[in-house]
């Protein structure tokens, strides 16, 4: 039995987890900055770190109470090195190493994108591969063949902007508030998704995305229909979203034979693609993958799962690991 | 008592374990400002450089700033999860107690520095004491004209210490009576911050983790701009 504290910093949520074998989440902390950065409509650097840095240490320490573990049943201590903000990242990567210091047990990086694969795997631990696996997040839309642990293909991704950076933006310009994804779902139900058309660029060329001119559509069509209901506005953009989510989602399954169509990422918390995303698996007679919600958005049971998967692939990290705001996941060709 | 020292408020990284033989073992680098890189590393060598365990240390001190928020952070992180994993107390010192605690031979008034960037310096003046310094002015950043209008009104003869005074060494220099401290002294020590942690522990003025706060002296970015566009 290996017991691993994971600790994810890489952007506006402080997180501890403790999880057993990579699977049995003792406890899982998540201490959000959003409140924070609302005001702003998006996340600010330097606020977040010093959120961090009063927030991390508490974190864990509410995690280890709360998985009613000691300081010396922690067999591995795992933390996310990148991508995400370098300054949020190196709270969560200097404690980590501290605290393997103090424990004298081995510390692990752990890729934040590769974290998010395996926050599926760590409700569903029995999945067949080759999976797809459509990350969609604030920050990346992504398209991987997940071929079995530690090798992934990439099959597309967006272009220009990520599907939650579309999100967040809409809802801005919409006045809907930030994070602007919660927002509008909920609206969208009050909504008539097939009142307004918007076609999303690129819907039929490929497997990869692109949101930009979604929103410029969107902007436009409000300056032209300022009466519209902004209901079906919100209810319109995220039908079309998700249409060429699940859309190539469904090609990425075809194209390589999967299994299995998993869904990982902040945007992966989105009712309607959920939904959708359960239809095409259906559809294609292939299993389908949602994680908790609890699970889509950045947290730390994902990063101490990986760090599990890891330990036994390529073991420990360096003391010397810093963080890496660009990092990449290793993909083959 | 044995007390490890943390320094990472400015573009060097220090790390110092002592106790009441004074400083044991130092490492300093002041390279490429890869302060999470370095820092890890550099205690588990002076850990086993000294045959200490890190479970033998009784309190953590660490600089608090003011200084380089991204690397001041790294180090308080250290410290917290060290301090934290080993169950010790912990003391904060400033950054600018540290870079005037050389100068504490020195019967002049010390005025101590750090470079904040963006054309500021952090800085608090100081006075020998028995045994010690005594800082005599609250912490405050300005421009360094300013910092040296006021050390040109003042009869008093004093010595600029810390990488502020080294950067703007223009501004001062040339002042009546103002000296600039050496070089090889411009960044806060992690020995000085081991040497004035220890006293101080072996009094148990300590605190837990949560109680240490980074002393910034400057709001995010954002937040000043959000508290302009509220006043126009």
């Amino acid at each position: 039995m290996t017991v691993i504290l994971g600790i994810e910093t890489s952007c506006d949520e402080t997180a501890a987890a403790v999880v057993v074998d990579g699977h049995q989440v003792l406890a899982n902390v998540v201490s959000s900055q959003v409140d924070l950065h609302a005001r702003y409509g998006g996340v600010v650097p330097e606020i977040a770190g010093r959120a961090h840095e009063s927030l991390i240490t508490p974190v864990v320490a509410e995690a280890m109470v709360e998985a009613g573990v000691n300081d010396e049943d922690i067999d591995v201590v795992s933390a996310t090195h990148g991508p995400g903000l370098i300054g949020s990242l190196l709270i969560g990567v200097s404690a980590a190493k501290a605290l393997s210091l103090g424990w004298n047990v081995p510390f692990i990086g752990i890729n934040h994108h590769e974290a998010h694969l395996y926050a599926a795997l760590l409700e569903e631990p029995d999945m067949d591969f080759p999976l797809v696996v459509m990350l969609v997040s604030g920050g990346h839309t992504m398209l991987i063949e997940f071929q079995d642990h530690g090798k992934y293909k990439l099959l597309g991704a967006t272009v220009d902007d990520a599907a939650g950076e579309a999100f967040d933006k809409v809802a801005r310009y919409l006045g809907l508030g930030y994070p602007g994804g919660p927002a509008i779902d909920e609206l969208s139900k009050e909504g008539d998704p097939d009142r307004i058309k918007f076609t999303p660029p690129m819907r039929n060329e490929g497997l990869n995305f692109s949101f930009s001119g979604l929103k410029t559509a969107v902007v436009n069509y409000v300056r032209q229909n300022p009466e519209a209901e902004t209901a079906d506005i919100a209810a319109s953009f995220q039908a079309a979203v998700v249409d060429v989510l699940t859309h190539k989602a469904r090609q990425a399954a075809r194209h390589i034979g999967a299994k299995g169509i998993c869904l990982a990422g902040g945007v992966a918390a989105n009712s309607e693609l959920r939904e959708k995303t359960l239809d095409v698996c259906v559809e294609e007679g292939i299993q389908g993958f949602l994680p908790s919600r609890a699970m889509c958005t950045d947290n730390a049971a994902m990063v101490a799962a990986t760090a599990w998967w890891r330990m036994q692939s390529q073991g420990p990290s360096p003391l010397d690991l810093g963080a890496d705001p660009n990092l990449r996941l290793p993909f083959i060709d | 008592m044995l007390v490890l020292g943390i320094e990472t408020a400015t573009p060097q990284v220090g790390v110092a374990i002592g106790g009441h033989e004074g400083v044991i073992a130092s490492f300093h680098t002041a390279r490429d400002r890869r302060h999470a890189e370095t820092l890890a590393p550099a205690i588990q060598f002076l850990c086993a450089q000294t045959k200490l365990d890190l479970n033998e240390i009784g309190v953590v001190a660490v600089d608090i700033g003011p200084g380089l928020f991204t690397g001041l952070r790294v180090g308080l992180a250290t410290a917290k999860a060290i301090a934290h994993a080993c169950k010790v107390p912990m003391i904060g010192i400033s950054s600018l107690d540290l870079a005037a605690f050389p100068a504490r031979f020195s019967d002049r008034l010390i005025v101590s520095t750090v470079d904040a960037r963006r054309g500021e310096i952090f800085y608090a003046t100081y006075r020998k004491t028995a045994g010690g310094i005594q800082r005599i002015s609250e912490p405050h950043v300005d421009q360094p004209e300013n910092v040296a209008n006021q050390l040109n009104a003042n009869p008093e003869d004093c010595l600029v210490v810390g990488d502020g005074a080294q950067r703007y060494a223009d501004t001062f220099e040339n002042l009546r009576g103002v000296e600039i401290g050496q070089e090889g002294f411009r960044y806060p020590n992690a020995g000085s911050l081991v040497e004035l942690a220890h006293p101080r522990a072996l009094r148990e003025e300590f605190v837990t983790p949560a109680e240490v706060t980074p002393l910034y002296l400057r709001a995010p970015d954002a937040r000043i701009n959000w508290q302009q566009r509220e006043r126009s």
